[in-house]
């Protein structure tokens, strides 16, 4: 039995996906005056930051992070991008410092690969031992139900 | 129809097996501290620096100072709170003899100088680094972090939290006896 949701609650629950939804815009840390004056310039700073893990909160990026040492990283983005280092050799940079931890988007190379391509081999696996299985009839249930023992 | 039936046996063995290695694979992963991460920078060498001084009227600490020697870089800070308690350990070490040079971290130098007045000042050299570019040149997460140095400038262990007694005498003590030895 399910009864329509009361307006109240209608209502709350839309203020709250709006809350959700606004919020998720506002969420950058980064202070005023940390930004470039140069707005492409601040536009691959911020969008190498999403990418790169505040290693004090590990599961934040370091533009959402409020840490100080997040802030450091941001502002070594900045410096490196106004020295006039490419998006790789920024990310480098800090890589070469704090490790692949610092990436949130693992590199794909010999320790990555069970990472990158497990699921695709569990994947097959498991697909071709279903039509294996389906082939030979092991799962049938007709057989099951002749063969099976009595369960006491 | 027996090879159904043994057929049928091994696809129900299947899970059993897959959720022994998972079980396996996952009880030594929960022995990991995640927060703990590897230094990419074991056997690199140091990167250069000139630090600015903590003590009123002191040098400061720079690259220069460490050159040839052994030594342990210390990364603390006045507002650590773990600092604070590896501290009586570092006093008790430097009475002992042992290199230890100070990173002073993310900190007001005023502030620094005044938690080694407190709680005593066990450093041959240390330096401040309120920019935190040593600190992020050297990799460093939080604080304490310590580092041991070889003669030839390379990074050799990097210790993450503070230094504790089974740490000194399992790990750096004899990587610093070796390291001295070694020339």
């Amino acid at each position: 039995m399910s009864r329509p949701l009361a307006p109240r609650a209608t209502a709350a629950l839309a203020a709250m996906a709006l809350t959700v939804a606004l919020g998720a815009g506002v969420a950058a840390a980064v202070e005023p005056d940390e930004m470039l004056s140069d707005p492409s310039l601040e536009a691959r700073a911020q969008h190498i930051s999403k990418e790169l893990r505040c290693v004090v909160c590990q599961n934040q990026n370091i533009d959402d992070s409020a840490a100080p040492l997040a802030r450091d990283m941001r502002l070594m983005v900045r410096e490196r991008l106004s020295a006039g280092d490419s998006d790789e050799q920024a990310k480098a940079f800090l890589v070469a410092r704090y490790g692949n931890f610092v990436l949130l988007r693992p590199p794909f190379q010999p320790n990555t690969w069970a990472l990158w391509l497990g699921p695709f081999a569990i994947l097959g696996v498991a697909g071709a031992a279903l039509v294996f299985a389906s082939r030979t009839g092991a799962v049938d249930p007709a057989d099951d139900a002749v063969e099976d023992d009595p369960l006491s | 129809m027996t090879l159904s039936r043994k057929m049928l046996l091994a696809a129900s063995l299947a899970p059993l097996l897959v959720f022994g290695v998972l079980a396996v694979a996952l009880y030594f992963g929960l022995q990991q501290d995640p927060s703990t991460l590897p230094s990419v920078l074991i056997g690199k060498p140091a990167p250069a620096f000139a630090l600015g001084p903590v003590r009123a009227g002191d040098g400061g600490f720079s690259r220069d100072d460490i050159r040839g020697k052994v030594v342990l870089v210390n990364v603390w800070g006045s507002w650590c709170g773990a600092c604070k308690m590896e501290h009586p350990y570092l006093m008790e070490l430097a009475a002992g003899g042992a290199p230890i040079y100070g990173v002073d971290w993310k900190d007001d130098p005023a502030d620094g100088a005044k938690t080694l007045k407190m709680m005593g000042d066990p450093y041959v050299k240390v330096g401040n680094d309120q920019a935190g570019r040593l600190s992020l040149d050297l990799g460093v997460t939080g604080a304490p972090e310590t580092f041991l140095i070889d003669r030839t400038g390379r990074i050799r262990y990097k210790q993450v939290g503070p230094i504790t007694p089974e740490v000194w005498r399992g790990t750096l003590a004899p990587m610093i006896a070796k390291l001295e030895q070694g020339q």
